[in-house]
């Protein structure tokens, strides 16, 4: 468990970044930090690997006050992915996955073959092992910084927009990897993004902050499009714009089937059951087009 | 062009590499001199340069003080703080030490510069992110600045060394202005005896073991551009330059070939 205590965080320039948050992150879920930039997410985020110190208040990890934890010790028992992947550019990928093992004194041999396991879990093929990242797409590079991320097999993965540079397709791809990933490993995945649909695909938790390092309102994806704490939290995530509401057209008379289309009536997707009937009760899966 | 054939017959004439033959010569203890002081002298000027130049670059204090600082080193001149420093150490030492010393010390005051800014600019030159990444794993500051930034930065250290060497193996000849050796005792014997083949031989031997030693280096640093980050290094001083604007290695293409 993961425990913000009335922090607050000022840089010595004087910006605020966060004022008073209070957050409670459970064990093996996805939180997801949103909000425009500026709003204080990774600031937030680097608190807990106390690569960031809050000026006041405390964050816990399992009940202990991180301040209190040597940094380096604390770094190596979290993995942190950051956007670009971060990856050391002079090492080859399964140097780089072997990172923090190797920093924590385990056998060359032994490093490297968990490194390759690592390659496995986050669907990538073994033959990259000995390539420099530069020789890697994008979207792989990610994957590497997942799996090196994931060598030390820490509780936490920390995880700053990792998939804002690789486009629209590879990142819908990492984001089901990632829901997999997490299921499988039970992992406590704390993930930032300005990108309110990623937090949507991804959130068991969501927290929205808004400029001024302010929480605007913490709960589950079906909870904040329920009930918007307010218009600040409405407009984030495009409710007040309708870009949430979508319609069911009458059934097709040619395939029976139902589509459902947006405010601007272009469509969204089908009905998955198409026989159930609609306004019973049931909520029908509607799926995204 | 006579005078050139001339020069480099007398460099050639076994007379003049006979062991024992008049001073200043033979010519291979002059250069071994040579060789001798730019090496000492390189020596203590990494030793100084290089560390200050790696807590410069690594914490990014102290920068502005020790551009405008070496900025005015650079603006000394070599053989003005040769005389004086021969001069004051005088008073307390006798003279062949104090010319030694004084030799030195004006030497690695020359190297200082070039050595340091090759230090403290290769290492700005390392990508942030990829810094933040290595403490975000884990890693102490000393592991970052010894497996990341040195390793990353290698080819800009050893070309600031490079350019450090070259000015130093240029600048030893006015070591036989306190009586010292090296090969500038050949040319001002041929200025003491007007034998043109002597000071022309002298100077090309000198700029001949310039561009042996840069070749090396440029070897070297070749050979110390890290795999990953692609191209093979620049040469010369300008490689400083060029490599502080190359793209940060972390962000790549599908496919995309090292050169
Ligand atoms: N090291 C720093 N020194 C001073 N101010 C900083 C520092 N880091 C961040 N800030 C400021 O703190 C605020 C929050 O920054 P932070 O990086 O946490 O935002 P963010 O939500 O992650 O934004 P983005 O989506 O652009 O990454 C911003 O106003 C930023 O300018
Ligand atoms: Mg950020």
């Amino acid at each position: 468990m993961i425990e913000f205590r009335g922090v607050t965080k000022q840089y010595p320039d004087g910006t605020l970044a966060i004022e008073h948050v209070d957050i409670v992150i459970q064990p093996r879920t996805i939180t997801v930090l949103v909000g425009s930039s500026g709003s204080g997410k990774t600031t937030l985020l680097r608190m807990i690997n106390r690569m960031v110190d809050p000026t006041s208040g405390q964050v816990l990890v399992d009940g202990t006050d991180v301040a209190t934890v040597d940094p380096v010790r604390l770094r190596r028992s979290i993995g942190y992915v950051m956007q670009n992947g971060g990856l050391l550019p002079h090492r080859r990928i399964v140097d780089n996955v072997a990172t923090v093992p190797l920093l924590r004194g385990v056998a060359k041999s032994a490093a490297r073959a968990r490194s390759l396991e690592l390659l496995d879990t986050v669907g990538l093929d073994r033959g990259l092992a000995d390539k420099y990242p530069r020789q890697l797409s994008g979207g792989q590079q990610q994957r590497v910084g997942v799996a090196r991320a994931l060598a030390a097999d820490p509780n936490i993965l920390l995880m700053d927009e990792p998939f804002g540079a690789v486009d629209p397709i590879v990142r819908l791809e990492l984001q089901t990897e990632l829901r997999r990933l997490q299921s499988a490993l039970d992992k406590t995945v704390v993930f930032v993004t300005h990108d309110i649909d990623e937090a949507f695909a991804l959130a068991d938790q969501m927290v929205i902050l808004r400029t001024g390092g302010i929480v605007a309102q913490i709960g589950t994806p079906a909870e904040v499009l329920a009930h918007p704490a307010d218009d600040f939290v409405a407009s984030f995530i495009g409710a007040d714009r309708g870009q949430r509401r979508l319609r069911l057209q009458p059934r097709d008379p040619a395939s029976g089937r139902i589509v459902v289309v947006d405010s601007a009536g272009r469509p969204a997707g089908l009905i998955e059951d198409d026989h159930a009937s609609i306004g019973d009760g049931a909520s029908p899966d509607v799926k995204a087009s | 062009m006579n005078l050139f054939i001339d020069a480099f017959a007398w460099i050639f004439d076994p007379a003049n590499w006979v062991a024992g033959a008049q001073s200043p010569l033979p010519i291979q203890d002059r250069l071994a001199e040579h060789l001798l002081y730019t090496f000492v002298a390189v020596l203590i000027a990494a030793l100084i340069a290089l560390p200050l130049g790696f807590y410069i670059g690594h914490t990014g204090k102290g920068r502005q003080f020790v551009i405008s600082f070496t900025g005015g080193m650079r603006a000394l001149p070599t053989l003005g703080v040769l005389f004086f420093l021969t001069m004051v150490l005088g008073y307390s030492m006798v003279s062949t030490t104090a010319n030694f010393l004084g030799t030195m010390i004006a030497l690695v005051l020359l190297a200082i510069p070039s050595i340091l800014a090759g230090a403290y600019s290769g290492l700005e030159s390392v990508d942030r992110q990829t810094i933040d990444s290595a403490r975000a794993s884990g890693m102490t500051e000393l592991q970052i600045l010894v497996k990341v930034e040195i390793p990353l930065s290698l080819p800009l250290i050893v070309g600031g060394l490079r350019s450090g060497v070259l000015q130093v193996i240029a600048t030893v000849v006015i070591a036989s202005y306190v009586g010292l050796g090296g090969l500038g005792r050949i040319i001002a014997s041929g200025i003491g005896l007007n034998d043109y083949n002597r000071i022309l031989g002298g100077a090309i031997l000198i700029t001949a073991l310039a561009l042996l030693v840069d070749g090396v280096f440029a070897v070297i640093q070749r050979l110390t551009a890290t795999p990953g980050v692609g191209g093979p290094a620049d040469t010369g001083r300008s490689a400083v330059r060029r490599q502080a604007q190359r793209q940060p290695a972390t962000v790549g293409t599908p496919n995309q070939e090292r050169e």
